[in-house]
């Protein structure tokens, strides 16, 4: 009986020993609180990184001072099979919109994105922002040999 | 003070346990799981893999299951005779036609003996064959996508169950029948079995490239019951050997009628004398109705052909193919040695094992000693066949094996135990318990010249007290032993899926470097197939409507569709745009009445639909496949049978 009382001042003391606690904390926030920061972060897809190659299988690309034409129709094809469950030409849909891509991404990234994407949104900063941007869609791994993926780029120069 | 008392008692009983069991060790009575290095045999660390694939008949549930030696960890379970809701298989439109007979659908089916294709007497791992019992057909499973592929019916066969064994070189996969019946099937009385029943043994040919069957020939045998059958290989190779019991042809209470005579047969069988008779011209084409359901990769989708007729050997036209080798008592599995020297004969009601020599055979065929005949086939005398018997081993020998280094393992039911014997000294070296009743064991490589003598699983028929209890239904027990020593030693329990009759087993290696992810978009030849977002569409032809749809992470497109109405036939195609490893999707609609469909990378597959009630209705994806599965869904509207909702379809964007 006496054991039990004991136990039940120690469990009593302890909740009004935390509870003292959260009143104290309570308190010392009171009228002190920060304003919410406002300032908007601008979007990763919006962010420009040129030299960033990103994670993957390709380390350099030579764009040629003119589109190559045939690769770009043979990488329209790929792009319409492979990718468009996803992204659109003219719009951001479940993905980002190629069109203007290289304006905000080296080459060597983009391929890298559609070669290595689990890599990519592992260990890419922007990729992995791009992820949380776009709801965690994840890119798909279609699959694509380094050619086809080469080829799909070239699409890309064509987009205006 | 009490209190005290019993904790010093506790703790001698735990001291006392301890010791005892120190004591067991060092006596070297290293009992199974005692030994202290069981464990580890049978660890396989997380992310390691097994070093063998063991594929267990699932007998009633009419499946196979896929398991890993030596952990006895269950990967799959591959859909065969049976519909299997998991992925759609048998309900899905492609599939149906893989369970058509010449009986009609019949959606379930009793798998019993599988057997994997060889090489020049090695397993190759390429496909799988396994028997129907019930409702006679032999499936073949491609172990590149581990999807059955093929599923012929055997006609004039009736419980098919001396089957689906292979010859060295997958020649044939050979599935004899257990009862013997009217052939053609006719209608006459029963007690008139004798004489006028036959046995139908079918060869079927398995094409070298594609794996594909056709029955080259059916031998009719007396009306005996034909129980199991082994090929001959290395020396025997060629020739085909069958137990038979029920010789005395009884149609009633065979459980007496059949255990009348003291010796029943083993029916050798020249097939490559019969082969050669056909391949003349032989033999006689009769009518038969059987189907041929063949699986095309391409197009994901299976056919049913129905074959109008089989051709039929009677054993007389072609003297010197068969012959009868008299062995005792009712046997049951009919085993040939790596060798192809030593045909084991496993006589239920035996007190002996017998084992008949190929050679010894020949001789006898070749003098001509024969003991008389039964319907013009000739009996050998068992005397002269026998290599040797092994002397009152166990009681109620079902099957044998053999581990490729002279010695042979044989199960016993009644006695509850598998026991190692020695090929031609026929001395007993070792017997091991199982738990309980014995049917089958399997050692890797079984059924051929190179078994890969490590392990060895008996698969038993009774579990009782091996697991928690689960209710009256259990599911069965398996227990693995390391036979790599000269005792076998018990590793591992593990529970089995349906009735495991026979398994086949080998190597990993093989089957893994073979295995296929995914199947090529590119390649998808599916009729119905959207191979890109472009493709999707909905198109009616009158009551019937085809969606064509796509999935991937995450969402179908189209997803909101309208202007269906009540009475009519939707057919969903869903293609998985994904050509990514391991990202199926599934999908799933209110009210869907057959099963849902789980679709694999590339691929193609179709669900019926016929909606009974005007609403809007919900589709999802069943398989959870990205952070955003949960919004994996669509909507489907559906209008009373008169309206006019005009038919739309979109995805991204409202209607209207």
């Amino acid at each position: 009986m006496v054991k039990s009382l004991k136990f039940l001042a120690l469990v009593i003391s302890l909740i009004v020993f935390s509870c003292g606690e959260r009143d104290k904390k309570e308190e010392s926030s009171y009228g002190k609180k920060e304003p919410l920061k406002t300032e908007k972060k601008e979007p990763a897809s919006k962010r420009i990184e040129l030299s960033n190659k990103g994670v993957g299988p390709i380390t350099s690309v030579d764009l040629g001072l003119v589109v190559d034409q045939d690769m770009a129709t043979h990488g329209k094809e790929i792009y319409g099979k492979m990718c468009t469950a996803c992204h659109k030409a003219d719009k951001k849909f479940i993905g980002p919109s190629p069109t203007g891509i290289l304006k905000r991404r080296s080459p060597e990234w983009v391929m890298n994105m559609i070669l290595n994407p689990e890599g990519m949104t592992k260990e890419d900063p922007l990729a992995k922002d791009l992820l949380m941007e776009f709801n965690g869609a994840p890119m798909a791994n279609q699959g694509l040999t380094k050619e086809d993926a080469r080829a799909v780029l070239e699409y890309f120069r064509t987009l205006k | 003070m009490k209190t005290i008392l019993k904790s010093t008692v506790a703790l001698l009983t735990i001291l006392v346990a301890f010791s005892s069991c120190n004591n067991s060790e060092k006596s070297g009575s290293k009992s199974g799981a005692l030994a202290g290095n069981v464990a580890e045999k049978v660890y396989v660390a997380p992310g390691e893999y097994d070093s063998h694939y063991a594929f267990l008949s699932g007998g009633y549930s009419g499946n196979i299951t896929v398991y890993g030696l030596p952990s006895g960890r269950m990967f799959k379970e591959i859909p065969v005779f049976s519909q299997f809701p998991t992925s759609g298989y048998g309900y899905s439109e492609e599939t149906k036609p893989m369970l058509n007979t010449s009986h009609g659908f019949i959606p379930w089916g009793d798998s019993h003996h599988p057997d994997i294709s060889q090489t020049n007497g090695e397993i190759d791992g390429r496909f799988i064959f396994i028997n129907e019992n019930n409702t006679p057909r032999i499936a073949k499973i491609d172990l590149k996508t581990f999807e059955t592929t093929e599923i012929i019916e055997v006609p004039n066969s009736a419980g098919n169950h001396s089957s689906s064994f292979v010859t060295e070189n997958t020649e044939y996969v050979v599935a004899g029948t257990r009862f013997s019946v009217p052939i053609p099937q006719r209608d006459m009385p029963i007690k008139d079995y004798k004489g006028n029943f036959k046995g139908a043994l079918s060869f079927i040919s398995v094409a070298p490239e594609t794996g594909n069957m056709a029955i080259k020939f059916q031998v009719l045998m007396p009306g005996f019951n034909y129980d199991l059958s082994h090929p001959g290989r290395g020396k025997s190779h060629g020739w085909f050997f069958f137990t038979t019991y029920n010789t005395e042809e009884a149609s009633t209470l065979l459980e007496v009628n059949a255990s009348q005579n003291d010796k029943d047969f083993i029916a050798a069988i020249n097939w490559k004398k019969i082969e050669a008779y056909v391949n003349n011209g032989g033999g006689t084409m009769m009518p038969a109705n059987y189907a041929h359901n063949l699986y095309d990769e391409d197009t994901h989708t299976a056919t049913s052909t129905m074959k109008k007729e089989v051709r039929v050997v009677n054993p007389s036209e072609v003297p010197g193919a068969v012959y009868f080798l008299p062995t005792p008592k009712s046997p049951h599995g009919c085993d040939v040695d790596p060798t192809g020297e030593y045909i084991v004969g496993n006589g239920k009601l035996s007190a002996n094992l017998t084992v008949h020599s190929f050679t010894k055979m020949l001789d006898a065929i070749e003098k001509e000693k024969f003991a008389g005949e039964a319907y013009g086939i000739p009996i050998l005398n068992f005397e002269d066949v026998l290599a040797g018997s092994v002397e009152q081993p166990g009681l109620g020998p079902l099957h044998t094996e053999f581990d490729g280094k002279g010695n042979a393992y044989t199960t016993f039911f009644i006695s509850s135990e598998v026991v190692k014997w020695k090929l031609g000294t026929w001395e007993v070296i070792d017997r091991k318990p199982t738990y309980y009743s014995v049917g089958h064991l399997t050692i890797p490589g079984g059924n051929s010249g190179k078994p890969q003598g490590k392990y060895m699983f008996a698969m038993n028929k009774i579990t009782k007290d091996r697991y928690l209890p689960t209710g009256p239904e259990m599911e069965h027990s398996a227990q693995l032993y390391d036979i790599s020593g000269d005792k076998m030693e018990l590793l591992l329990d593990f529970p089995t899926h349906g009735e495991p009759h026979y398994a086949a087993a080998m190597r990993a290696d093989l089957i893994m470097e073979r295995s296929q992810k995914i199947y090529s978009l590119e390649e998808n030849k599916h009729p119905y197939a959207a191979k890109s977002d472009a493709d999707t569409k909905v198109v009616r032809k009158g009551n019937e409507v085809h969606i064509y749809m796509t999935t991937i992470r995450s969402h179908f497109s189209p997803d909101n569709i309208e202007g269906i109405k009540v009475g009519d036939k939707v057919y969903f195609h869903v293609t998985n745009l994904e050509q990514d490893f391991d990202v199926p999707h599934g999908f799933a609609v209110l009210g869907q009445n057959n099963s849902e469909l789980l679709v694999m990378p590339g691929q193609t597959k179709s669900s019926v639909w016929e909606p009974t009630k005007v609403g809007v209705w919900p589709f999802y994806c069943t398989d959870f496949c990205s952070a955003l599965h949960q919004e994996m869904q669509g909507y489907i509207r559906v209008s009373a049978a008169n309206a006019d909702t005009p038919l739309k379809w979109s995805m991204g964007e409202d209607i209207e």
